[in-house]
């Protein structure tokens, strides 16, 4: 037995990290450190190419550390270029939106109207261009209807598989949402018409407790939905690793240990 | 015998220079390289209904605290280690601004087409969005005249009247360099705008820019540079990387100051109203600048 006890954050940074498994060689950016300890995961793991950033203008060598500076740096990733690359499509990110709905269509700009909102937060950022030129996943820290919300968001940021909104009938051409991972569970957009369904549920949660705080109805995928895994004693070891300053116990609330494998 | 060309102004100079309701692009990103001095120098001015159109920072957020913004166009407003800029949430929440909300990538197309003098630029970017939505803009699309027949988001070129960005050093006839590790787009920002007025830490011979070396950091043809403003630490409390670095306890108690009555008054008191001359001692001096810590991102 390792010393080390799995906590909701080392199996949601897992848990991460499969959304990059098999992207191949594109910059994996993940905003928030346990998206972002998710690509380091995945590089670590199973997908040596792919390209992470220290957040501010330089592609690691190896993936930098929250809190930490880059040691050796393999590119130039500076913002013009950051644009230029993802243009081409070669990248999947893994954000953190204040609202999501049915349609994957995400939100961090405004809580209310627009043009006189309740809440004013940050602005659509680059969520608009993202959602049409390359792959995006979704990271919440506390799953509840207030993020998952009924209807629609309060200001689209980016684009979701909703008909209503696309241009001649057809979804925006590199439109991608693939995993999104919460404190409950993971979710893809894999039912018909891209519903969003439960595709592993955390230790301890069920399906209604995931329903319940979800402002729209859940697909499943299946009638036994697995548990999402896990982390190994090893996996553990490498999360710590790449985490030296455990900024990862300090994003989930109260953080709870989860079993180990038994 | 002519003069050598000379651009070297004060702060007073360029804002005299600025006029009731202009665009405004400002330089930098959230924290990073923004021109404040000159930002201040607006900000003591008579100066008002600006359009302001930037990468949002406290630049954005000190021009609404003072009153300067008539209509905002962004595509954030964040200091980065504090994301939510109070004074900008102020504004927006009040309804005292109009804005243009943009994509990021929307944001630089918009300054490239100004740069290019054409009227838009076509993108996928704001499909299926809101941005395409909202009540300050309406928006079009246009369809590609090939035969996949694509229809595309016009992004409106953004024409600035005058561009304020900031670099490391210049000679006097504005050839500038920009040392951070990421320049940013300030270059486009100085090719979108009529006049774009360069705030520089330090103004040395065209010699001592040694531009065999470092002409990769010379972001753009000294053309484009109406005027060079001298003002070391003018970037603060915003970065100017490897010179100094954002400095955060200040940039905590500026947005700590909205939460309290008049706490924007009580700042430019403090910090803005007694003129540059004495801003970098009111802020802890220049060893204190130079002592910051870089942060991580």
């Amino acid at each position: 037995m390792s010393d080390n006890q799995a906590t909701l954050s080392d199996l949601v940074i897992l848990a991460c990290a499969q959304a990059f498994r098999d992207d191949g060689e594109v910059m994996a950016t993940g905003i928030g450190p346990i998206p972002r300890l998710g690509t380091a995961v995945a590089k670590k793991l199973w997908n040596p190419a792919l390209q992470t950033t220290d957040g501010e203008c330089y592609y690691g060598d190896e993936p930098v550390a929250p809190g930490d500076r880059v040691d050796v740096i393999e590119g130039y990733a500076n913002y013009r270029r950051i644009f230029d690359a993802l243009w081409g499509g070669r990248r999947h990110a893994m954000v953190g939106p204040v609202q999501i709905d049915r349609y994957g269509q995400a939100n961090i700009s405004v809580i209310g109207d627009h043009d006189r909102p309740k809440v004013a937060m940050l602005g659509a950022r680059g969520f608009p261009g993202n959602s049409v030129y390359h792959p995006n996943s979704f990271f919440v820290p506390d799953h509840n209807a207030r993020v998952f919300v009924e209807g629609e968001v309060d200001f689209v940021c980016m684009a979701g598989y909703n008909p209503d909104r696309y241009l001649n009938g057809k979804p925006p051409k590199d439109l991608d949402l693939r995993l999104i991972v919460t404190n409950l569970c993971v979710m893809d957009f894999g039912c018909p018409d891209h519903q969003i369904r439960v595709i592993s549920l955390h230790p301890g949660v069920t399906f209604d407790e995931v329903q319940e705080n979800t402002g729209f109805e859940l697909g499943r995928i299946g009638k036994d939905i697995p548990q999402t895994p896990v982390p190994t004693e090893d996996e553990l070891d490498l999360i710590a690793r790449l985490d030296p300053h455990n900024v990862r116990h300090g994003i989930l609330k109260d953080n709870p240990p989860v079993r180990t494998p038994g | 015998m002519i003069d050598t060309l000379d651009k070297r102004m004060s702060a007073q100079d360029v804002v005299a220079e600025l006029r009731d309701g202009m665009t405004i692009g400002i330089g930098g990103w959230a924290t990073r390289r923004k021109p404040m001095a000159l930002v201040r120098e607006i900000i003591r001015s008579d100066l008002k209904d600006l359009t302001i159109a930037a990468f949002g920072g406290p630049d954005v957020g000190m021009l609404c605290a003072a009153g300067k913004v008539r209509k905002l166009i962004f595509p954030f407003v964040s200091m980065d280690q504090i994301p939510l800029e109070p004074y900008f949430r102020k504004a927006r929440q009040s309804g005292a601004i109009e804005v243009l909300e943009l994509d990021e990538g929307q944001f630089q197309l918009g300054l490239r087409a100004a740069a290019m003098q054409i009227p838009f630029l076509p993108t996928r970017i704001g499909i299926g969005t809101d941005l395409l939505n909202q009540s300050g803009f309406d928006f079009k699309t246009v369809k590609s005249p090939y035969s996949d027949a694509e229809e595309l988001v016009a992004v409106p070129a953004l024409e600035l009247d005058a561009a304020l960005i900031h670099a490391q050093k210049s000679d006097q006839k504005g050839n500038l360099l920009v040392t951070s590790p990421d320049p940013m787009f300030d270059e486009i920002f100085a090719r979108a705008a009529r006049k774009t007025y360069a705030l520089v830490e330090q103004v040395v011979s065209t010699e001592e820019l040694n531009m065999r070396e470092n002409s990769r950091y010379a972001i753009v043809e000294r053309a484009r540079i109406t005027g060079v403003v001298e003002a070391p630490y003018g970037a603060h409390p915003t970065s100017a990387d490897p010179a100094y670095q954002l400095d955060l306890p200040h940039l905590k108690e500026y947005a700590a100051s909205a939460k309290s009555e008049d706490g924007w008054g009580a700042y430019h008191a403090k910090y803005i109203a007694d003129g540059e001359k004495s801003y970098v001692d009111s802020v802890g001096g220049a060893a204190a600048i130079e002592a910051l810590n870089k942060p991580t991102y």
